[in-house]
């Protein structure tokens, strides 16, 4: 296995699946020239040319929608937005014009594009670049939607998402990037294989499907749902309640559309505890839509009641203690154990 | 409906003399001496008259299915725009991609959808064209490189920009036409779309069915220099042409000769050989004789317009044209009316004889790789019922 950085893990699947299917390319801002504003599409250039990897101007309405005609013709765009926040001004095009018009069409013209870029609070960018979208866009049929947390998942995930035939959000991290690069304090993590993807020579077949959970961490105690970035402060949470004497699972769903219930579920009727992790705003959210999920399916397994751990309901500060207070942290998920286990 | 215009009502196809004669509206200098359409062979020229009584008295039977409430939702009309359409599409190659607004029955008609789908669409019939899940808004025909009508304001030009990009990355012989209605130049979309087929010599024809209002807003109300559409152009570095959008010949020369122009091209940025003339922005003057949608009052205009309007209509100064020049008789013209009436008539047959769309396509069509039962509250995953039935 490679330790490559989660930045890698996602060039390395473009890379893989251009060379495999000429209709796939590569748009977005700076990803040409400028090798990638954060350097996920370094190289890439020099390999396809400026036929298959093309600087766009800040357009996102253009380029995303561009994304969705050339996929109705029958392209495989890879449409990059270097921050899903900028996605906004584009939500007619892929919310609307994506995922519906297969659909509209009758099954006649699908949208096999991929949309990905980074989602969540960077470092201290404020409110308007501070967007987790995935509560936003999970409530939307015909689309799905991808969370990696590992460069495992970055890369298994994004093949998939290249080859899948629907389009495809895929929600990155700009503070995962730099995952599993050298000198990382938590670099020891990431040279375990099972979080580090295999090269093409290992197993040029390697994907994730959607719709499949992982178990970061198996644990018997409790069970901590959380995707994307959230996934390492539950990890965190985990180690510092291990002191503790509890053994809390902690599970990836890795795509909340499709979401794989089946293996929440299965963990909360063995653990009887549940907490679910988020990072996006408290009210209607992922969160709030597994938790729901959890009541349908095991109240009778329950022996209290889900806890939700989310962004808290504010924008985005830029002050940086109070941003970092602001996120579904460590903290936040070690205390929220605590009180749903309480009675174990 | 204006009184004398219904389904039953004479064909206004009585030739009045002094019409027909080209506008000579085209802006660019070089324009060829000698009209595209002098060439086309008869057959052709009447093909061009029939298409267009068929979307008039398709349309007129649609107005009628509309008050007699078999067509629900927004249903926007046709009438008065039929050569903008006809004549476009007459000056493409069959499999040149077209992509469309929300009044988009004379654009399916034209590009050869079957009447009857396009009627029982409407009907919300799985006979439709987009088996009776899209509407009047959203005709879709892959088949005839229809992709699609689009109901949000300017949000087809960059899916048209995309078709376009993607007919050059293929390295095809096309060029794409985006309709779109002059509402729609106020929005981002279009002029996102503009930009980006200017900087990419992307072989794309946006084409303003310009009819005077934006719903109810006249065009001087809602966009800046609206006498001066053409700087619209010149700021992307684009072509601009103009033409009659109710005359079916001027229409046809104007898309032929730019069409021949934009076909193909390709971009050195885009790392091709740099040719052809790229993109253009093509003003079609025309005029809706209906409202805005069925819904529509029309009180932003008067009567009086909308007659003067009438006046300069498409199929009458076509069937002019076809007597005056001798390449048809006005029997020959009363047939072809006549024909249009019956497959506008079976068109609502077929479309009230179709069954209604069943309600198991209602879960149809939402992924092509489906993941699993559909999201049904109450439902439980099927591991969970398996580990239940055991309790």
């Amino acid at each position: 296995m490679q330790t490559i950085q989660y930045r890698e893990a996602i060039r390395e699947a473009m890379q893989e699946e251009m060379r495999l299917d000429d209709r796939v390319f590569l748009m977005g801002e700076e990803v040409a020239q400028y090798n990638g504003a954060y350097k996920i599409s370094q190289g890439m250039l020099d390999e396809f040319g400026p036929r298959r990897v093309v600087d766009s101007p800040i357009s996102e309405t253009g380029f995303s929608g561009l994304g969705v005609g050339a996929a109705m013709y029958g392209l495989r765009p890879i449409i990059e937005f270097m921050s899903w926040s900028f996605c906004l001004v584009a939500a007619d095009q892929i919310i609307n014009n994506a995922p519906k018009m297969l659909y509209m069409s009758g099954g006649q013209f699908g949208c096999p594009a991929v949309f990905r870029g980074n989602n969540g609070a960077g470092g201290q960018l404020g409110s308007t670049h501070s967007w987790c979208v995935e509560s936003m866009f999970a409530s939307v049929p015909g689309l799905k939607l991808a969370i990696p947390s590992t460069p495992r998942d970055a890369k298994g995930l994004l093949k998939t998402a290249i080859r899948d035939d629907d389009p495809v959000f895929n929600l990155e991290s700009e503070r995962m990037l730099g995952l599993g690069a050298r000198g990382d304090k938590d670099f020891s993590r990431y040279i375990k294989d099972t979080w580090a993807p295999p090269t093409n020579k290992q197993d040029e077949d390697f994907t994730i499907p959607f719709g499949v959970a992982d178990i970061k961490k198996p644990g018997k105690d409790v069970t901590i749902v959380a995707a994307g970035r959230p996934v390492h402060f539950a990890l965190d949470a985990a180690e510092e309640l291990e002191k503790e004497g509890i053994d809390c699972e902690v599970i990836d769903p890795r795509t909340y559309r499709p979401l794989d219930i089946d293996t929440i579920v299965k963990s909360v009727r063995k653990t009887n505890y549940c907490v679910v992790v988020d990072q996006s705003w408290p009210f209607a959210s992922v969160g709030s839509e597994i938790a729901a999920q959890v009541y349908e399916h095991a109240m009778d397994d329950l022996d209290n009641k889900v806890i939700r751990v989310n962004n808290d309901d504010i924008p985005a500060p830029y002050n940086r203690t109070l941003e970092q207070e602001m996120l579904p942290n460590t903290r936040k998920i070690v205390e929220a154990v605590r009180a749903v286990t309480y009675n174990a | 409906m204006t009184p004398g215009n219904g389904p039953d009502s004479a064909p206004e196809v009585t030739p009045e003399p002094g019409q027909g004669t080209l506008m000579t509206s085209a802006t660019t200098e070089d324009r060829v001496k000698t009209p595209a359409s002098q060439s086309l062979p008869k057959d052709k020229l009447v093909d061009m008259l029939y298409q267009m009584m068929l979307i008039r008295r398709f349309e007129e039977r649609t107005m009628q299915a509309y008050q007699q409430a078999h067509i629900g939702g927004f249903c926007h009309i046709y009438i008065g725009q039929e050569a903008t359409a006809v004549g476009t599409v007459a000056a493409l190659l069959d499999d040149d991609p077209i992509i469309t607004a929300y009044r988009d029955h004379g654009h399916a008609l034209a590009r050869g959808m079957h009447p009857n789908y396009c009627m029982a669409e409407m009907y919300g019939k799985i006979t439709g064209c987009a088996k009776g899940k899209g509407g009047s808004m959203h005709m879709f025909d892959k088949a005839h490189h229809m992709y699609g009508g689009h109901a949000i304001v300017g949000g087809q030009c960059p899916l048209g920009v995309g078709l376009a990009f993607a007919t050059q990355y293929e390295k095809k012989n096309n060029v794409t036409v985006c309709f779109f209605g002059d509402g729609a130049i106020n929005q981002g979309a279009f002029h996102e779309a503009m930009n980006l087929a200017a900087i990419w010599n992307l072989p794309i024809i946006f084409v303003v069915e310009n009819n005077g209002y934006s719903m109810g807003t006249a065009i001087q109300r809602g966009t800046a220099a609206a006498n001066d559409l053409g700087a619209k152009a010149k700021a992307y570095g684009m072509r601009y042409a103009e033409c009659d959008g109710m005359d079916v010949l001027d229409t046809y020369n104007t898309f032929k000769r730019e069409g021949d122009l934009s076909r193909g091209s390709t971009s050195s940025a885009l790392g091709l050989e740099q040719s052809g003339g790229g993109p253009c922005f093509i003003n079609a003057k025309t005029y809706r004789y209906q409202g805005h949608s069925m819904s529509d009052p029309q009180k932003y205009r008067s009567k009086d317009e909308v007659s003067e309007k009438k006046e300069k209509d498409c199929i009458s100064t076509m069937v002019s044209h076809l007597i005056d020049n001798k390449l048809a008789t006005q029997d020959q013209i009363d047939e072809l009316d006549k024909k249009a009436k019956q497959v506008s008539r079976d068109a609502i047959k077929y479309a009230e004889q179709s069954p209604d769309l069943p309600k198991s396509e209602m879960f149809t069509d939402i992924y092509s790789q489906p993941y699993g039962p559909p999201f049904v509250k109450g439902a439980l995953p099927k591991m969970i019922t398996d580990n239940n039935s055991g309790d």
